[in-house]
Order: structure tokens, then sequence, then C-alpha cells
């Protein structure tokens, strides 16, 4: 008789539930009449993304040490338990963004089977324990996304946004595994833990392996000087894709990354934290000073996910305890502004027919007032105002930073806040000081498309940025025990 | 219940704030729920200063409950005796003010309405929030309507007025918050009344350039001449009147007490620069064309004046500070708000185009006499109290400090005599015209409240300036 290995399920339950949905939406692509499809489609795959959240709330519950599974190739911790659970919360919001979007009719099973595809990548990507299992999750997600970004052909500059976003992203992970070869080739190990007890730090080799994987990580973190394919990639991709894009693989990116250095290279911390501040320092410039000149919204949110990715990284760099949980608190309330932020912007996208500039905002607010406050709060969020998570996750970092010693990158996320108040109040003033009489556009006419289920997408989304600056502790203590998973 | 009032002065203009956004109520209806809100407001205010035992040198009527622990950050409020003061200016300024936008019928009313009541609850939070980065979260809230209040409501330059105006006060609180961070996790707590008191001059200066610009002083008054221009005039009248005093409130309060050392060590700067904003600003006044400018650079002055009440570092100076702050607050409120009407009439505010107001329009000629004449510091009044304390304050410093201060409150009276001659005597200007209405009820309803406080001081200023600091308070802001 064969024996059968064991297998942990709840600790693969978030992926599994959502490859099920999947392959139930191929299905529903198929047999389900047109008429019925896209809804059944959206049904389908919102109930595989809240399946996914269930999951992964009960696996985090009931995971209170660090285990490993599969021959030590995947973790079940808290700390990716957390990153399944915004990953899934991200998705099912994704999915009520997407229900109204005008896709070609026959491809709206397709589109919600990759992004359920996409969402069990990044939540295998979060369980990662090894190299081969890292680079497999990172191309899951990946590849699903290359082609979500191209998936409305119709669509100006999805095609092209897609291949551009196809070929950075490639050479990205081709980084990511030369870097993954050095490491391996030096220590012989697959395993980040066996990794580091190899015991080869200040080895040139094992730095240069190192130095390439965190490149590779930083391209889908979209971190300056790699996001090259952030702007074109975001502006490009159908509105609900983007949403989804910039909250949920910021999300897998970031946990992993904070993951791969402390638990392979403790050996080398003082480098790459050194590495990662000077990332954060770029990111932060670059995404600020890009937002500046821009006027298409979400070219501005796209710079804007790189000015945070800057923020978020300076958790990493910290490199402490208190930088692992600023870590995974920002994250919430930054995923619910980044898709509460491009909901809106799908919105009036759908209303005009057209890319949403800062011109054509103008008015919105008062139109659609509901709307309009949504994205005032997620604006002052970005920027970190009170009454928002933003604000308790910039003082977060930036404790995080003076408590390890890099004082010099609280002044830096100063100075880009300074800079970044320019855009995001911009887009207020877009939506409030101007009237939409001085719009010079022809009206689409009608009334304006019935948005309930964007509606419920947004309400959530407030509902956790303005919570999270109110509901700290609570948040707080689930960060605490996911960062209590790193060997920090 | 006694614990829950300083809470609920923040939480009842909030709440308002939300109900007259989410109840579909017409203009008028809005305004008025907007304006009840208010003066229940006052109510409960009278009601916490009633029971307020101002001998008594510690914290009272407060609340603390943690906000998270791992960095010992708390909701914690509670007042002071001169935290009491400057919230009762609040509240009755806020309440003035909102009933002259429901008097004139802003549009966009239940926007309008929610933003000046979410106003007054951010601003009765950094009065009374005990823990820095409750006072933090407070400081910027105010940023949130106030921008909205000027870009939308505002005239036609407001698009760049909101931009200088954020631009400054962003750069500052964010300076502010790089201190907190430093300073807070330093001492392992951000509590107000536990954490001890630094020498360190990098927070010092970070807390005070976020205070010097919202009150403003020399040289952080950039953003003051656009903002002050394009608001509303009831705006402009909480700009001036109540948030510049929380950027005087922060040095009194963190600056001043939380630094003694380093603070004692730089007051010559500040007492230069605060001379400098008084006389400046004074000067400017006088060559103000027109109405607001007046009030605005009075407004810059008087900071300056404030400043050096604060700096004198005795308790003669930090009285007469308190007590000048709140009579300029309900100063400069009634001016604006005068303003206000005049432009209303004539809409115009530049003083060559006006004048000759006071003929058949007893009503106008009386308010703004007797409050421009309150603002000059004629004694017996309230502002002359103030002033003498200051001075009597600095004068300790070194004599030198009193001669500014002196001479500024002859220069006070010339640009105040002035702004009152051309606006009610002179000939009749140009763009007054003959059909030009008195104060009518609602307006006076709305001013006359504020200079009866004024008078009510000026006939016993004790009240403010002789209880706001027991004697052996335990806020150390007398020098070592």
């Amino acid at each position: 008789m064969i024996k059968t290995p064991h297998v942990d399920w709840l600790a693969l339950s978030p992926e599994l539930a959502l490859l099920g949905a999947s392959a139930v939406l191929l299905m529903v692509a198929v047999f389900v009449p047109k008429q019925l499809r896209s809804s059944a489609a959206a049904f389908t795959g919102f109930a595989g993304f809240v399946t996914a959240f269930v999951f992964a709330v009960v696996l985090g519950a009931k995971t209170p040490h660090l285990t490993t599974l599969i021959h030590d190739s995947m973790y079940r911790d808290r700390w990716s338990a957390l990153g399944q659970v915004l990953v899934a919360g991200c998705g099912a919001v994704a999915v009520l963004i997407s229900f109204r979007e005008r896709w070609g009719e026959e491809h709206v099973g397709e589109y919600y089977a990759l992004l359920a595809a996409a969402g069990a990548g990044m939540c295998f990507f979060l369980q990662a324990a090894n190299l081969m299992t890292l680079f497999l999750g990172l191309e899951w997600f990946s590849i699903s996304l290359y082609v979500l970004t191209a998936i409305d052909i119709d669509l100006i500059g999805s095609l092209e946004a897609g291949l551009k976003y196809l070929i950075v992203g490639a050479v990205g992970s081709a980084t990511l595994l030369f870097g993954s070869a050095l490491v391996y080739g030096r220590t012989g190990q697959l395993s980040f833990d066996k990794i580091a007890a190899a015991g080869y730090s200040h080895d040139a080799m094992l730095v240069l392996g190192l130095a390439m994987v965190i490149a590779g990580l930083m391209f889908k973190s979209s971190a300056a000087p790699f996001h090259m394919w952030t702007p074109d990639a975001y502006q490009g991709a159908p509105t609900p894709v983007t949403s989804f894009m910039s909250s949920a693989t910021k999300v897998a990116a970031l946990m992993v990354t904070y993951r791969v250095l402390t638990v392979a290279f403790p050996g080398e911390t003082h480098l790459w934290r050194w590495a990662i501040a000077i990332i954060a320092c770029i990111s932060l410039a670059w995404g600020n000073i890009g937002a500046l000149v821009q006027r298409n919204v979400k070219r501005i949110l796209a710079y804007s996910s790189i000015s945070h990715a800057g923020f978020m990284l300076i958790g990493i760099a910290a490199a402490s305890h208190l930088g692992a949980k600023a870590l995974a608190y920002y994250l919430i309330p930054y995923a619910a502004m980044s898709l509460g932020s491009f909901a809106v912007v799908a919105v009036r996208e759908r209303e005009l027919g057209m890319p949403v500039t800062l011109e054509n905002l103008s008015g919105f607010g008062w139109e659609r007032p509901f709307f309009g406050v949504g994205m005032w709060v997620f604006m002052l969020g970005f920027l970190g105002f009170p009454l928002t998570g933003g604000f308790i996750g910039k003082f977060y970092v930036f404790s995080a930073a003076y408590d390890s010693g890099f004082w010099w990158l609280i002044v830096v996320g100063v100075i880009a806040t300074m800079i970044s108040a320019y855009y995001y109040l911009g887009i207020v003033r877009a939506m409030y000081f101007r009237e939409s009489s001085e719009l010079q556009l022809a009206p689409a006419g009608g009334a304006p498309p019935r948005e309930a289920l964007v509606g419920i997408a947004v309400v959530v989304c407030l509902v956790v940025t303005v919570g999270s600056f109110f509901a700290v502790q609570p948040l707080i203590d689930v960060a605490n025990a996911a960062a209590n998973a790193l060997p920090l | 219940m006694n614990e829950w009032l300083t809470t609920l002065l923040i939480v009842i203009p909030a709440a308002g704030a939300l109900l007259v956004a989410l109840l579909p109520l017409s203009g008028y209806w809005a305004g008025s729920l907007a304006a009840l809100t208010s003066l229940v407001e006052i109510g409960f205010w009278i009601t916490a200063a009633g029971k307020f035992d101002f001998s008594s040198p510690s914290l009272q009527l407060s609340q603390d409950h943690p906000w998270f622990r791992d960095l010992n950050v708390s909701y914690h409020v509670g007042m002071y005796g001169f935290s009491v003061w400057l919230v009762g200016m609040t509240v009755i300024v806020m309440a003035a003010c909102v009933i002259y936008g429901w008097w004139v019928g802003r549009t966009r009313p239940r926007a309008y309405f929610a933003l000046m009541l979410m106003l007054t609850a951010a601003i009765v939070g950094v009065f009374t929030a005990q823990d820095l980065l409750l006072f933090y979260a407070f400081f910027e809230a105010m940023l949130i309507p106030l921008y909205v209040l000027i870009g939308v409501w505002g005239g036609p330059g407001r698009m760049r007025a909101t931009l200088t105006f954020v631009v400054y006060t962003v750069v500052g609180s964010l300076l502010m918050l790089a201190a907190i961070v430093a300073y807070g996790l330093h001492y392992g707590t951000f509590d107000l009344t536990q954490i001890p008191q630094s020498d360190n001059t990098w927070l010092f200066l970070g807390f005070v350039v976020a205070f010097a610009i919202k009150s403003p002083l020399f040289p952080l008054h950039g953003w003051l001449p656009s903002a002050y221009r394009e608001s509303p005039p009831e705006v402009s009248a909480v700009l001036s009147g109540v948030v510049s005093k929380a950027g005087l409130y922060g040095l009194l309060r963190i600056a001043i007490a939380k630094f003694p050392t380093v603070a004692h060590d730089w007051r010559y700067e500040l007492l230069v620069l605060a001379s400098i904003s008084l006389v400046y600003g004074s000067l400017l006044a006088f060559r103000a064309p027109d109405f607001r400018g007046v009030v605005m650079y009075s407004s810059l002055a008087q900071s300056g004046l404030i400043v050096l009440g604060l700096f004198a570092f005795n308790s003669l100076g930090v009285d007469g500070a308190v007590l000048q702050m709140v009579n300029h607050g309900l100063i400069s409120a009634s001016l604006f708000l005068l303003a206000g009407m005049v432009e209303r009439r004539t809409s115009t505010g530049e003083l060559r185009l006006l004048g000759g107001m006071a003929r058949g329009r007893p009503m106008l000629a009386t308010v703004l006499m007797t409050t421009g004449i309150i603002a000059l510091a004629v004694p017996l009044s309230s502002s002359f109290a103030g002033e003498f304390l200051i001075l009597a304050g600095v004068f300790q410093q070194h004599w030198i400090w009193g001669v500014i201060g002196a001479g500024a409150i002859v220069l006070a009276a010339m640009y105040m005599l002035r702004l009152i001659s051309a606006v009610l005597h002179q000939d009749v200007g140009s763009a007054v015209p003959e059909s030009a209405l008195d104060l009518r009820l609602g307006e006076l309803a709305v001013v006359v409240p504020l200079v009866a406080c004024l008078l009510a001081l000026s006939a016993y200023p004790n009240l403010v300036s002789g209880h706001s600091f027991p004697a052996d308070s335990t806020i150390q802001v007398t020098a070592k």
C-alpha cells in the first residue's frame, strides 16, 4: 500500500479556495448562457475570494506558532495568514468594482478566473519558504496579472500596458531567479532558514545574490528605481485590475520581502537595511516628484503607489519588530485607500466614457457627493491626515525608523509628505473647487450609470480607512501577532 | 458626568456636523441645526466652566483611555484654567460665525455648516488634548475643513490662497510630527501630563516653527494676506480669531512648558521675532488699503504682542498673554464680521472707496466704534488690561521690549482710528450707496454678543487673567 503523505489542508485552504473558484469560473465561461454569464461569473469570483478570506482568518486564528509544510517548502504562520486575509479582501472588493466594467461579454468568465488565479498565486507566494516556491508564486500571480492588464483589447493602451508590464516584469523575475541561483550556488540550500544557517555571511557571491533577489522583489513592489512599468501599467490596465494590482500585489510583495530578508539573510542585515533604506528614499523622491506633473488621475495614483512603497519600505529598513508591525498595520489602510480611490476613478470613467484627468474631475464632488467624499477621505488618507489609518500608518513607520536609529528617514518621509500634499489636495481641489460648467466636455448623456456594487466597495474601503484610525489597538494586536512569526 | 464634559465639547459639534451633512435638510434648516448645535455647545461650555475649580492647578474634567498601548498613545483630554478660557472664546466665536453664515445664506449649506462644525470640534480638541499625538491629530484636522471652506466659498483668488495656506501649514505641522515622534519615543510616552521636560533644541525648533506658522509670526506669515483676503469673512474671523490661537496655545503648552530651558535660551530670538511682527504688522496695518488688510495685519501685530508676553517668562506676561488671546479672538472675529457686513453693502473693502457710513447708520457706527476702541487698547478696556500685563511682564526681561511694545500700542491707535475714520467718517465714499442699510437684526445678533463679551471682560479682566494659572501651577512657565 502506498503511504499517503500528511497534507495540512487548512494551511493550503486559501489557495485552494481561489483555485477552485478559478476552475469553476472557466466552466461558467463556457456553460452559462450569455445573458447570465456576467452575473454568475462575478458571483463565483466574489464567493471564491470571500471563502478564501474566511479560510485565511481561520488559518490565522488556529496558527499560534510557525510551522512548515510540504518538506519545509511553505510556511504556516500568522504573517502569511494576515497577508492572505488582505489579498482575499482586496480581491473581493475588486470583484465588486469590476462588475459594471464594460467588458466584451464573451471574456467575462476568463477575467474573473484570472483574478482568482492571481489571488491564489499571491496566497501561495506569501507562504513561500524556499527559493523555489518563492519564484513559483511570483510567476504564478505575475502571469495572471500580465494577461489581466491586457485583457480589454478595446481599451486604448491596455495592450501596450500589458506588453510593457510583461517585458519589465519578466526582467524582474529573471533577476530574482538569477539571484536565487547565486544564493543556492553559494550555500547549497533552498530553504530560507537553511540559507541563514549555512553561515556564508559576507560572502561576495551571496551578497550579489541577495542584491538580485531584492531587486526582483522590488520590481513587484513597484519601488523606484524598479518602478518604470508602474505608471504605464496602472494607466493602461482596466481600472478594476489596477485597483487589485495596486493593493494586493503590494501586500504580497512587501510582506514576502520582509520575510525573505529577515529569515534568509539575517547575517547581512546591516547591508540590506541600508539597501532598502536607499530604495525607500528613491521611491519617495521619485514617486512624489513624478506625481506632481501628471494630469491623468490613474497616473497620479500610480506615482503615489510608488511613493507609498517607499513609506512601507521604511518599515522594512527598520529591521525590527516594530518595523514589521508598522508594515503589517500600514498595509491595511493602504490597501483600502488604494482600492477605494481606483473604485471612484472607475465610477467617473464609466460616467464620462473617457480617461479621468484632473480637468474632467471638475464638479464631481458636488455631482456625486458620496463618491466625492470617499475620494476626499482616501486622498487625506494617502497624505497621512488624521481621521484616517494613513496617519497612524505613517506615525508607526516613522516610529520604527526612529527606534532603529534611521532618524534621517523620518526627515525624508516628512519632506516627501510635504510634496505629496500638492497633488493629493490637487485632486480634492479639482473635485470641489471648480464648477462642472467649467468643464469643456461633451456630456455622455443619460442618467449616470447605476453603481450599487461599486458603492458598497467604496463603503467598505471607507470603513477600513477611517475605522483603522479609531480601532488602532485591535489592528496592532493582529499586526503584532503576525510580526511575531518573523525572527526579529 | 464631569469627566465626559470635555469629550462632549468635542463630540457635540462633530455629531452636529455629521447630522447636518447626512440629513436631507434645506439650507435654512441645515443652518438652524448648525446654529442650534453651536449654541448647545456654548451651554455645555458654561456648564464645564461652572464645574471647573479655578483654584486647583491640576488637569480637570479629564478623560484618559489608551488608544494604542505599545507606544503609549492615549485619548487623553482635559482642561487647565487657561484652556477653559480659550475653549470658551472658541465656542462663542464659532457660534457667531456659524450664525453669520446662516444669516448670509451660504450656497451648498449642508457641506458648509458641516465643515464649520467639524472645524469647531477640531479646535476645541486642540485646546483640550493632553496627548501629543492626539494634539497633532486635532491640529491637522483643523486644516481639512479650512482648506475646503476657503477653496469653495472663497473669493476669486481662492485657488492660490488655499495653495499657499496649505503649503505653509503642512510644512509646519510635519516638522512638528517629526518632533513628536522623536520626543515621544525617546521618553516612551506621548502623554503631555507625564512626559518629562526635554532640553533638545531641535525638537523645540520643530514645535516652534509649526506654531509660529499658525500664529503667525514674522517671517512665517506669508500665507496670511491671501488666506485672510480670499476667505469668506466669517472664515477669516475664525482663522485670525481662533485658529491662530491654536499656534499660540501650542507655544505655551508645549514649546515653553515642555522645553523650559531651551525656550529660555532662545527667548531673545523669539522676542526679536515677536517685536518685528508687532512693529511690522502695525505698520502694514497702517498702510493697508482695505478693511480686511487692516484687521489681518493687526492680527499679525497682536500675535507678536502675545508672544512677547509668553516669552517674558513670568506670570504677569503669561497671564496677560492668555487674556490677550481671548481679547484678540473676540476683537478680530468682530472686526472681520464687520468687514464682511460692510463689504456686503458696498461690494468692496477698499478704504478709498468707503467713507461716511456713520451717517444714518447708528448701529454700524456704534458697534464698529466700540470694537475699534477696545482693539486699540484704550484704558479701561480689556485689551488695555491684557497689553498692560504683557508689557509689565516683558519689561522685567529688559526695558527695551517694554518700549517696543508701548510704541506699538501707539501704532495700534493710529491704524484703528484710520480704519474707523475711513469707514465711518470723511466724505461718503463712491462705493457706498445711499440705500445701504444699517446693521440688520441678524447681523446685530451676531456681533453684539461678541462686543458684549468684550465689554464684560473690560469690566472684569481678572476673570481670565486671574483664573488661568493658579499660584502653584503644574504648567511651569516661569523662569527657574
